[in-house]
């Protein structure tokens, strides 16, 4: 491992904490032992070639997957009103919660089971970020009821990696650069991740042009991914790559990936010419 | 969103009853549209009963056609080989509709039920005679792009905004229905909604605590030649500026029977049988859907920003018979 790496854990080893979050961090001693097995992880996957990037979104992905366990105290529940006692499913983890019936599948995975990778948007069934799996179909967590899911099997973003290894999409979602800021990410990783079963079983769309005749196992073309990820809205507009990261994963050819980080010695060149510039 | 008692029910004659007992309560199946509308306190229930664990998501064939079940899923519908192979008018007119998430949750009883996207009828700080009767309706001077041209009145220019129920109508469908008595009544489709009249808080004739149990398609001979339209305002995800349901049974060239039906021009699906009549015995050629068209948008009497509508529905009528001609859906 270089240095340059071991500098990059540090800064997440030795954050500057609020006395909020130093307290929480003493009530989860999971967390302490998070740097050890996160450096033993990163060995691996950068020997495997991951990018630096998506070492860190899977180390914040592990943080907030391991807040879990904190369920209850951070958020204390407040008094409900026409309780409704649920048991379900999240990402293979039995759950029994007792909630107020107002509230959302997305408000329960973020407020009261603190799964913050499903992201809340518009919270009015336009925008696809609350997107998550239920009993094998993508559906919208804000307008669903989790009172409605008694008895559910919920997969969100946290549940799509196996352990440290990320799902095929989300892999793919990073080497074909799916997305800029991430906020509609989780919504369309597991809107993606469903869209493969959808082509297994030979559901149609919009866009599908021959209805009468079921066939299996569908090529989908890129406006069959379009139309099908159209319930994913992206406001950085990362289309393209969202799209060939589907592709990739959907018919199983690799495609070259388009980018790469900018190694220190360009960026040392750049400040070069930036220099020769100002002199001129 | 208000309090609501909430119950999960497991039989079809208890939900009826249990939703008939209260005049504020209402069934809760797919939820893509009343949990939408509760959010935003258009909708007010004090109880909503869980219907979607009934056993009433069947789709099969019944004697003279097929029975698609109230609760079975958009996806589903659209999807399964009953309604592909022999309705494919309908899975195209469901797959046009909304995104692959919402169509996941939605019902097939739930489509038929959806309520008007005016943008008054959702924004509470707005007159709306839908949602409370008697306050005034602010489109019909207002913003009114996406409202009706045809069958409307000074009390609402709203319209249905749906794409299922389209099909249906061109598809002559028929809505069975159960009651608190415990009896089963049946609605042609083409009177199950409403225009809007003095009573535009009524969408249709379902009375308080009837629960829709399936939707009856009964056989016919559209499924080569049909294609349902949508022109909307981006390609895919937004309702429709107006679409057209189109079903044609053409022998040597010559059209037998027609059915036009158009969306988002008025309360509920617009179906134009004078159009549909002008077209019969005609050969399927431009000139003759010319016609139908110009026929079918005779009456529209457009507001002050929804002319548009009436070319753009000639011209999808055209459009959708001709592609019906070439195959369509099929």
């Amino acid at each position: 491992m270089t240095d340059e790496f071991e500098e990059f854990y540090k800064s997440f080893e030795e954050p500057e904490l609020t006395a909020d979050e130093k307290e929480l961090l003493a009530q989860m001693p999971e967390i302490g032992e998070f740097g050890e097995s996160r450096r033993k992880f990163l060995g691996n996957a950068a020997a495997g070639g991951l990018g630096l990037f998506a070492l860190q979104l899977l180390a914040q992905e592990q943080v907030l997957a391991r807040m879990e366990t904190a369920e209850g105290a951070m958020f204390a529940s407040v008094a409900e009103e026409n309780a409704v006692a649920v048991r379900l499913q999240i990402n293979g983890v039995e759950k029994s919660l007792n909630l107020d019936s107002r509230v959302s599948l997305l408000d329960a995975l973020r407020e009261r089971l603190a799964l913050t990778g499903t992201k809340k948007g518009c919270d009015q069934g336009q925008c696809g970020a609350c997107t998550v799996i239920v009993d094998g179909r993508r559906v919208l967590s804000c307008l669903t009821l989790t009172a409605t899911c008694e008895g559910k099997k919920v997969t969100t973003v946290e549940g799509l990696a196996q352990g440290d290894e990320l799902h095929p999409m989300q892999a793919a979602f990073i080497k074909h650069d799916g997305f800029q800021c991430g906020y509609c990410t989780p919504g369309q990783l597991c809107s993606a991740v469903a869209l493969l079963e959808e082509a297994k079983n030979g559901e149609a769309s919009h866009a599908t042009t021959n209805l009468r005749s079921k066939a299996r196992n569908l090529k989908l073309s890129q406006d069959e991914i379009r139309e099908r990820m159209s319930g994913n809205i992206c406001r950085c507009g990362a289309y393209p790559g969202i799209v060939a990261a589907i592709q990739e994963v959907h018919s199983g050819r690799e495609t070259a990936q388009t980018w790469r980080f900018v190694s220190d010695e360009e960026i040392a060149a750049l400040n070069t010419e930036e220099k020769a510039d100002e002199i001129v | 969103m208000k309090s609501f008692k909430y119950t999960r029910s497991t039989d079809a004659a208890s939900a009826i009853q249990a939703v008939s007992a209260n005049k504020d309560a209402k069934f809760l199946a797919g939820g893509t549209n009343l949990i939408d509308l509760m959010k935003e306190y258009v909708e007010r229930p004090n109880e909503l009963v869980d219907i979607t664990r009934l056993n009433l998501a069947q789709i099969n064939s019944v004697k003279g056609g097929v029975s698609i079940g109230a609760l079975a899923k958009n996806t589903d519908t659209a999807n399964h080989p009953l309604v592909r192979q022999n309705f494919p008018l309908l899975s195209q007119a469901i797959l046009a509709g909304a995104s692959a998430q919402l169509r996941n949750m939605a019902t097939n009883g739930g489509n038929l039920m959806q309520r008007t996207r005016c943008q008054y009828f959702y924004d509470v700080a707005m007159p709306c005679n839908k949602r409370e009767p008697g306050t005034g309706c602010g489109a019909l001077e207002g913003l009114n792009r996406i409202h009706a041209i045809f069958g409307y009145s000074e009390k609402c220019v709203a319209t249905y905004p749906g794409d299922m129920a389209n099909a249906l109508y061109a598809l002559d469908a028929i809505v069975r229905i159960k009651s608190a008595n415990g009896q089963e009544r049946t609605i042609p489709v083409q009177d199950f909604h409403r225009l809007p009249g003095d009573t535009p808080e009524k969408d249709n004739n379902l009375q308080h605590g009837e629960l829709i149990i399936a939707i009856e398609l009964p056989k016919n001979n559209f499924a080569d030649k049909s294609y349902y339209l949508k022109v909307r305002d981006r390609a895919s995800y937004a309702f429709a500026l107006v679409s057209v349901a189109v079903a044609l049974e053409v022998k040597n060239n010559q059209i037998k029977q027609a059915r036009i039906v158009l969306g988002s021009v008025a309360h509920k699906p617009w179906r134009s049988t004078e159009a549909e009549n002008a077209l019969v015995g005609k050969s399927a050629n431009d000139e003759t859907f010319q016609q139908a068209a110009q026929i079918a948008m005779k009456g529209a009497k457009p507001l002050a920003h929804n002319t548009y509508k009436i070319e753009l529905g000639k011209r999808a009528i055209v459009l959708a018979l001709q592609k019906a001609m070439n195959g369509g859906a099929a």
